[in-house]
């Protein structure tokens, strides 16, 4: 499973892991603390072609709905079952069993235009990183 | 305008609450989760701030006919130490906000309101009051309010105020002292749980809660934000004013028919009452219960036989059902539990069926009511 430090983040909070060809995708634990006690998720079906930073799979809490955006471009190669079973896994574990979707990027690089580990954390300490969820 | 806070924000920061504006109040949606307090709450007692709600005291000779006249319910039913359900209605049959009132004597009555609501509800009631000799007077600055609620929530209260747990049933009142202040205790809730509510000055409010806190620490008692608060009066199918019922809608639309009494004498809006009761109404409250994964919120549409029925006045996902569930107007009273609907969340139609009301009743409530 993806170690923080092999990821990448988004400004919206989002990491994306890539490993052998596929990126691994999901929220960050900032992200999993804002939305709160989640209580569904539907992450995109396989074969779904998504660009950078489209709305693609839905996250809600007991008070409200969140859009989670893709970190790069690509296609839905698989979709994790057990988030959609229970959705607290991603509270419980976002950056490990609770990861929501995995893509083949159309383009390899683009996952390293990202913040990496360090810069994110830096992010974090900005009014921006709060503005979103 | 300036947010307001209870006499117990301090407290809420004291215990990690997330404060959200609320009606122009600072109040905690949730201190360490909803689903965790809502789980509380069903298994064994948690406390909520409800100090925000309005007070208002009404006294005078012709209390229980003015009572009589601005309720839809009929307040001579209740004594002295006993509390009731109403709602007030408006000239054409809407209601001006629910609320509980309890009785300590023959003219003197205690009345709780809802805390947006009751400066409008305050400026009707007095408006309402002439030639009549009564005394009205708003006095929910001067109180904060903590419910206790949950299975053991009695359990906990009887360890310092053995009469408040041996009050006979629901709905009962009692004056008594606490912390050495006169206070107010009811036997409500906006849970589906057993429990109770202390109205006490609001400058004891916050040594009040944290003696509920250490007094229930061994049952398991912790703070409850107003997120679980929504949660659980939902699955009690409790209404939530300015959502599920307003001035534009009735009682009998509300499907809380039981709190129109018409045979108790007139009543403000009783002509509107009276003919829908008579002819039926053309909308009504229903539940309805998702029969699929999905999170309706309160405004989704729910299509009954192909057709836009109506949307969800309130709606959430129920966390001891484990499922979506709403109430919401359809234009179709006609429908029965059982009834198949459909609920649009995110563009998709989620099969649901209309269910009778409450979604969840308490093995404590349904004891106490058998």
């Amino acid at each position: 499973m993806p170690k923080p430090e092999n990821c990448r983040f988004t400004k919206t909070h989002e990491w994306a892991c890539l490993e052998g060809g596929v990126a691994t995708v999901g929220v960050t634990d900032h992200a999993q603390h804002e939305i709160t006690d989640i209580v569904f998720v539907e992450p995109p079906k396989p074969g779904r072609q998504l660009k950078a930073a489209e709305a693609c799979c839905v996250v809600e809490s007991v008070k409200a709905a969140f859009d989670i955006y893709s970190p790069i471009a690509g296609e839905v190669v698989a979709a994790n079952d057990a988030v959609t079973k229970d959705p607290a896994v991603v509270n419980r574990s976002p950056q490990e069993e609770g990861w929501l979707f995995k893509l083949k990027p159309a383009n390899p690089g683009e996952v390293n235009k990202l913040m990496d580990w360090k810069s994110y954390q830096e992010f974090l300490k900005t009014a921006e990183a709060h503005a979103g969820h | 305008m300036t947010p307001r806070r209870t006499p117990l924000y301090e407290i809420h920061k004291k215990y990690g609450g997330r404060i959200v504006d609320f009606h122009g109040w600072e109040l905690p949606v949730q201190y360490e989760g909803i689903l965790k307090e809502h789980q509380t709450v069903r298994g064994a007692v948690g406390l909520f701030d409800v100090s925000h709600m309005g007070q208002i005291w009404v006294r005078g000779p012709q209390t229980l006919e003015f009572l009589q006249k601005t309720n839809t319910n009929d307040i001579s039913r209740v004594g002295p130490g006993q509390a009731i359900y109403s709602h007030l209605p408006n000239e054409n049959g809407g209601i001006v906000d629910d609320l509980i009132i309890s009785c300590f004597a023959k003219d003197k009555y205690f009345l709780v309101v809802n805390a947006a609501t009751l400066e409008n509800d305050f400026a009707w009631l007095v408006g309402q009051a002439k030639g009549f000799q009564v005394q009205l007077a708003n006095v929910s600055d001067d109180y904060g309010m903590i419910a206790v609620q949950g299975p053991k929530a009695l359990e906990l209260v009887a360890k310092e105020w053995p009469a408040v747990a041996a009050l006979p049933g629901r709905f009962t009142a009692l004056s008594i002292d606490v912390l050495g202040e006169p206070g107010i205790v009811t036997r409500t809730g906006y849970t589906g749980e057993e429990g109770c509510e202390f109205i006490v000055p609001a400058a004891i409010t916050a040594q009040l809660w944290e003696r509920l806190m250490s007094l229930g620490a061994p049952l398991g008692v912790k703070p409850c934000g107003l997120g679980c608060r929504d949660t659980l009066r939902l699955e009690a199918g409790y209404l939530l004013y300015g959502s599920d019922v307003d001035m534009e809608h009735s009682s009998y639309e509300a499907s809380y028919g039981w709190v129109v009494k018409l045979d108790k004498g007139d009543f403000i809006g009783k002509r509107h009452f009276a003919k829908q009761k008579a002819e039926g109404v053309k909308r009504k409250l229903f539940g309805i219960k998702l029969l699929e994964r999905g999170v309706p919120r309160p405004g989704s549409t729910v299509i009954v036989d192909g057709k836009h029925a109506g949307t969800f006045s309130s709606a959430t996902f129920s966390p001891t059902l484990g499922v979506g569930i709403g109430m919401g107007y359809l234009d179709r009273p006609d429908l029965k539990p059982g009834a198949r609907a459909a609920v649009e969340i995110h563009g998709r139609q989620v099969p649901a069926e209309v269910v009778r009301m409450p979604f969840y009743v308490s093995k404590e409530l349904k004891n106490a009511k058998a």
